[in-house]
């Protein structure tokens, strides 16, 4: 559509005003505030700081530790695409139900994690649920206080990360299925291919930009969105075990008051993302040519 | 002819699934997706359960169903806390929120998608990086520009940054939703004599009515369950958000497991009600990113 030169700047400038209000100006802060031992009154002024505020981060276990576990949460994804694409690959034969089926599934990605943290919490506690089915099955030895312990807090919050967002990937693989094209999966059904075979020739491949973007999406989930399942079900415990470094953040900043070293601990988080965002768009562009072909 | 093609489409389909009845294959398929289906709904039944307990019965039996059945436990949940308070709080930070975020995304995607206009590309690719920016490194400059604004502990300081938050995704939604709209219908507009602001009003919106309700949607889920900005930037008891009251909840009421399970369960009901009604909304909503390419 053909209109005024600045007709579109017109339409939009209010967001352009809100995004810049709310992300650029806050990213240049941050970047300045990460160089300053930040002042919190009066009496205790802002000084230059240079490096030391990443010196410090950098020495820091609590910190090294948290970008640990956020590599540790990485684990989730395979574990996430694999099952997404097996249950999309059997919703997607269209059994009795498959529908009532994918209203379950998406289900656990709506409910809201202060919820399900709380939940869950229960759940995992020594007597709870979770520990009884196990004696109920004879794996007694292998109860424990789940989230009471160092070794498996982590883990049991991955779980719960895990159940959480597998149902946006069968969504996702499902309506990738729904839209290729029939032929491909006719034709090897004609053939006499296997579930197997088809599964790994036909539907894997046809689910791979699918995969790609969910993969991404919550890699970077992994790093910028558990802030809530670490607050409501540890608070970074026991003994920091499951301290993220969304929580390391919010834990210098707003508990102990070091503005500087929260900010520094920031520009790093934002480091690592970016490495992902030009990983997408490096993944994008090579789906693209993998498309033309 | 449509008509046909579903015929024959669910022609093919019942016979696809006459084909399998019985088979050993079908019910191993049945029994996974059963299996994933209980494991997603056994937090929800587990809260209706145990809501419906006396605190005796749960701390003798927390996995099966009650005893017998009571129902004090909700006026425990709604009459001991804040919770009619945090429910209003939610709801009128969520739709004032996602109606600006909204109104803003449309204007903003009107030009991106279907004027001539060359900084549009630039401003997507911006857009699109900005959706992964982890929420924290943004909240530690906002925080201190609120406090030194005098603009902690207001809604419309949270309204503003969930608003900027929202909109790369809801504008890039909207984008790539308005740009679907027929260009012969957009110039037939412009030869009745239609001005831009006319085509926006009287052919873009109301042709879009499904993309604006999948955004909206999508948004108000956002909103609705975030914690992270919740809890910093509203830290009287009175301005709290649900899902912050119901995090509060857990610790105040940490000896009666069944009335927060009343509570937990009254804050969820809404949330599964809109599910359910507007399940293919979400799923849309939530794919638009995954099944292009």
């Amino acid at each position: 559509m053909r209109v005024g030169r600045l007709t579109p700047w017109v339409y939009a400038a209010p967001m352009l005003a809100v995004v810049a209000a709310i992300f650029a100006y806050p990213i240049v802060s941050l970047v300045r505030y990460s160089l300053e031992n930040v002042g919190t009154s009066a009496y205790v002024p802002t000084t230059f700081a240079g490096l030391a505020n990443f010196r410090f981060i950098f020495s820091d276990s609590l910190f090294v530790g948290a970008l640990e576990n956020n590599l540790k949460l990485f684990l989730c994804v395979p574990i996430m695409v694999v099952l997404s694409i097996i249950l999309a690959a059997l919703l997607f034969d269209r059994p009795r139900g498959w529908k009532v089926y994918r209203t379950l599934l998406f289900l656990p990605y709506i409910l809201s994690i202060p919820v399900v943290g709380v939940v869950f919490s229960y759940l995992f506690t020594y007597n709870g649920s979770a520990n009884e089915t196990l004696r109920g099955l004879g794996l007694g030895f292998l109860a424990k206080d789940w989230l009471g312990s160092t070794t498996w807090a982590l883990p049991t919050i991955m779980f719960v990360i895990i159940w959480k967002e597998l149902g946006f990937g069968v969504i996702i693989c499902l309506a990738r299925l729904m839209s290729a094209n029939e032929e491909y999966f006719e034709a090897a059904r004609v053939d006499g291919a296997g579930w197997w075979q088809r599964l790994r020739h036909i539907t894997v491949p046809q689910l791979v930009p699918a995969i790609a973007f969910y993969a991404v999406v919550e890699l970077i989930n992994m790093l910028s969105w558990v802030f809530a399942y670490v607050y409501v079900m540890t608070l970074g415990g026991p003994q920091n075990s499951t301290v993220v470094s969304e929580y390391y953040i919010y834990e210098q900043v707003f508990q102990n008051n070091v503005i500087g070293i929260g900010a520094a601990a920031g520009v790093v988080l934002l480091g690592v993302v970016s490495v992902l965002i030009i990983a997408r768009l490096r993944i994008d562009r090579r789906l693209a040519a993998f498309a033309y072909e | 002819m449509s008509e046909l093609a579903s015929t024959t489409g669910r022609a093919t389909v019942a016979a696809r699934r006459r084909k399998r009845r019985g088979s050993v294959g079908a019910v191993a398929r049945h029994l996974v997706l059963i299996a994933f289906s209980a494991l997603a709904l056994f937090p929800i039944y587990f809260m209706v359960v145990n809501a419906l307990k006396t605190n005796d019965d749960f701390a003798s039996n927390a996995t099966g169903p009650p005893h017998h059945v009571v129902w004090s436990t909700f006026r425990g949940a709604v009459t001991g806390s804040d919770m009619g308070k945090w429910l209003l709080n939610s709801l009128f930070i969520t739709v004032a929120s996602v109606a600006i975020s909204t109104a803003l995304a449309a204007l903003a995607a009107y030009p991106l998608s279907l004027m001539r206009w060359r900084p549009g590309r630039l401003v997507t690719s911006v857009l699109i990086a900005l959706m992964v920016i982890p929420p924290i490194v943004l909240i530690i400059p906002l925080f201190q520009m609120a406090a030194d604004l005098g603009q902690l502990n207001t809604y419309r300081t949270v309204i503003a940054i969930y608003t900027g938050i929202m909109l790369p995704f809801s504008t890039f939604l909207l984008a790539s939703f308005f740009s679907t709209i027929p260009r012969p219908l957009l110039e037939a507009a412009r030869m009745d004599g239609a001005k831009t602001w006319r085509t926006f009003t009287k052919l873009v919106l109301p042709l879009s009515l499904p993309a604006l309700a999948t955004v909206f949607i999508v948004q108000a889920l956002w909103v609705w369950n975030e914690v992270l900005i919740a809890v910093v930037f509203l830290q009287k008891d009175s301005l709290r958000t649900l899902m912050v009251g119901l995090t509060l909840f857990k610790s105040r009421y940490q000896i009666d497991v069944p009335v927060i399970m009343a509570g937990m369960l009254v804050a969820t009901i809404p949330v599964l009600l809109f599910y359910l009604a507007g399940q293919r909304f979400f799923i849309r909503g939530l794919t638009a990113g995954g099944t292009k390419g």
